[in-house]
């Protein structure tokens, strides 16, 4: 029998690995060529996209960024490259690239959509990033008045008023406090801020428009178009889609039959149409069914129906992060003595919107997409654009750089959703550091 | 159900009985309760009064009602018949008498149920600072205050999560104790733990006992019941079955099921 008695006398100290595990080679080994099946694959994969590449690279290099119309801009390339060649004409979008952004805005006031543009980046970021100073919070609340008010023009007094109408309420539901009642104080915050806006708001904008003419030109509804449309009705829906999802959802749980019957009612009505047919709706039919005289903004309605549509979704992806948490949770808030509102808000929602997170941007993605529907209504979002720019003599017969360029903004724009929310998941992970 | 593990009397910390004391007030009072779960009778004819600095441990077989007993206590389940008086307040469907009930009675989980996404300070401050008013500061000093008393103040800073059960458990007795309540239930509460780990929650337990807080305590660590309790509840069935001392209780149970249970968890 061998000696199986072994004692170390000597530690062995720790060695670099071999070249062939570390850096690109041992990458390239491991995920590449680990097997003679791999390697032939990957050098096929290689072959296929050098291939794609080098069929698509002539039209990019080609590319014309100068010219009048895609007669032009065939003519230019034929001379440069010789007959047969094929080359993008990017100069449609170079040409069109302020209507790609603010569709028919009269191009004097540009300033005013741009502005509201980057108001609208500094609003977004203290609610985006943890380590943006709290107080800025402010503005993102008085941002979309401010939006309104640069983007539509008209009296900066309408916006106030709209947003008195929240002081209002909150006066309202202070006032009702002393009958020490929830149901109470809300019902007395919602009929007061209605009674301002309907009756009292736009006396007092009148009177205090005579006093304070602090107005910018109108611009209508109809001269909207582009990005900047997208913009506006995708960044509208998700501010409002997110709470009034959270409220959905929560009625949906509620214990009280008739919220929770308002609820599943019209969260499985507005998932069983079609978002086109609600926007129809809203372009067609709404104005027949609202008292004549009103006539209602057509983005305001699409803004209006966008956000239900949403709201819907984003319920029930709220409901299952809801479902998801465990009963312990519900029970150790109510154990706590925390009321209903404030278990939801400091325990319940905190955790159910975390889990929902990539949902939740699912949906917001899926949104911002959708408002290219819009197009079918007559707005001129991009797609939209891009039909009226086709039907142009000029240009008619360009398809690829249109589509392309459409596609790549919203590409970077959804991405940019996407990296966000991996972004927000990797922050908010509290669980297993 | 977890499996009981009877700790040793002699491993716990040393119980300064002369510290036990009763009053002849009533902290809780329970009248003629029953409750349903739809056909289901949980709990019958329960009739239990328990008085301030009293320390009480309820045990029973699984599915006997003892959890639902302490948990209808705070109204985390509604009993349908009878009355339940929580510090002279009835509870009753009326939310605020609810939310005052439970601001006064602190509730210790099986799970723990501490709040993942709040720092171990967070957790222990959110109920003051919401429910009671209590200013942020002040909130934090009373927080650290506890979580000294349950000797894990250098965890404040980090999320449940980092924790072992012992100390979660710890810092949810912390949490409950931050209220200030005057009543403190326990439902199993060193029942999901590790064996080690058991002494640490029950030594915490027994220094809350020593400061006259009345304690309701459903458990199965028989060596707990016999040097901190002054009542050992015997449950089966949905109703009270037998409650004595803890010394009668255990050397001289009258009912057969007691002595059935008791030979079963003792072991021998």
């Amino acid at each position: 029998m061998a000696d199986i008695a072994f004692s170390r006398i000597e530690m062995l100290p720790p060695v670099a690995p071999p070249a062939s595990e570390v850096g690109w080679i041992g990458w390239a080994r491991a995920n590449l060529f680990s097997s003679w099946l791999n390697a032939i694959l990957t050098i096929l994969s290689g072959a296929a996209v050098a291939w794609v590449v080098f069929h698509i690279w002539p039209w990019f290099a080609h590319a014309v960024w100068n010219a009048n119309s895609l007669a032009e801009c065939r003519q230019i390339i034929a001379e440069r490259y010789g007959e047969g060649a094929s080359g993008a004409c990017f100069a449609v979008i170079r040409q069109r690239w302020h209507q790609f952004l603010f569709g028919f805005y009269p191009q004097h006031l540009y300033w005013r959509p741009t502005i509201a543009f980057f108001l609208m980046l500094v609003a977004l970021a203290p609610i985006l990033f943890s380590n943006v100073p709290r107080k800025l919070l402010w503005f993102s609340l008085v941002f979309p008045g401010v939006a309104y008010w640069l983007l539509w023009g008209g009296s900066l007094i309408l916006p106030v008023a709209i947003y008195a109408g929240f002081i209002v309420g909150w006066l309202c539901h202070r006032l009702a406090a002393r009958f020490n009642s929830s149901l109470i104080s809300v019902i007395a915050a919602v009929a007061g801020t209605l009674i301002w806006w309907s009756f009292l708001a736009g006396p007092v904008a009148r009177g205090l428009g005579g006093v304070l003419p602090l107005s910018l030109e109108p611009v209508a509804s109809k001269q909207f178009g582009g990005f900047m449309l997208s913009i506006v009705i995708g960044m509208t829906g998700i501010a409002f889609s997110l709470p009034l999802g959270v409220l959905l959802a929560l009625g949906r749980r509620s214990d009280m039959p008739l919220v929770k019957a308002i609820c599943v009612g019209f969260i499985e009505f507005i998932r069983g149409v079609p978002l086109i047919t609600l926007l129809l709706v809203a372009s067609f039919l709404l104005n027949i069914f609202l008292p004549p005289g009103t006539n209602f903004d057509i983005i305001v309605r699409v803004i209006i129906m966008v956000t239900l549509f949403s709201a819907a979704y984003m319920a029930e992806t709220i409901r299952g992060g809801l479902a998801a948490l465990p009963r312990g949770q519900y029970e150790a808030a109510d154990a706590l003595g925390l009321d209903y509102w404030q278990a939801m808000r400091l325990i319940i929602m905190p955790q159910a919107l975390k889990i929902s997170i990539p949902n939740i941007v699912n949906n917001f993605i899926s949104l911002f997409k959708d408002t290219t529907l819009v197009a079918i209504i007559a707005l001129l979002d991009p797609i939209g654009l891009v039909t009226a720019i086709r039907a142009d003599t000029a240009w008619n017969g360009i398809v690829w750089e249109l589509y392309g360029f459409v596609a790549l903004i919203f590409f970077i724009l959804c991405y940019s959703m996407s990296l966000y929310s991996k972004h927000l998941e990797r922050r908010l992970r509290t669980d297993h550091r | 159900m977890a499996e009981p593990h009877p700790v040793d009397v002699s491993e716990l910390a040393p119980v300064h009985v002369e510290k036990l004391k009763v009053s002849d007030e009533p902290a809780i009072e329970i009248v003629d309760m029953n409750k349903w779960y739809g056909q289901f009778h949980v709990l019958r004819d329960i009739n239990l009064t328990v008085y301030k600095g009293e320390r009480i441990v309820v045990c029973g077989p699984s599915g006997s009602g003892k959890s639902t007993l302490i948990r209808c206590i705070n109204r985390l389940e509604e009993h349908q018949k009878g009355r339940i008086l929580v510090d002279g307040v009835e509870l009753t469907s009326d939310l605020k008498n609810i939310d005052k009930v439970r601001s006064e009675v602190g509730m210790v989980f099986q799970h723990f149920n501490l709040f993942p996404h709040l720092t171990i300070l967070e957790n222990c401050t959110l109920a003051p600072i919401w429910v009671r008013k209590t200013p942020k500061k002040e909130a934090e000093e009373t927080a650290m205050h506890f979580l000294r008393k349950v000797k894990i103040p250098e965890q404040a800073a980090k999320y449940p999560g980092q924790l072992s059960g012992g100390q979660q458990q710890r810092v949810a007795i912390a949490r409950s104790l931050c209220m200030k309540p005057k009543i403190m239930l326990f439902d199993e509460p060193t029942s999901a733990l590790d064996p080690e780990m058991i002494k640490e929650v029950l030594d915490t337990m027994i220094a809350l006992a020593e400061e006259g807080m009345t304690m309701i305590c459903v458990t199965h660590e028989m060596g707990f019941a016999q040097a901190v309790a002054n009542r050992v509840i015997f449950m089966d069935q949905g109703q009270i079955v037998e409650q004595n001392e803890p010394k009668a209780f255990f050397h001289n149970p009258q009912n057969e099921r007691t002595k059935l249970f008791l030979s079963q968890i003792l072991g021998h």
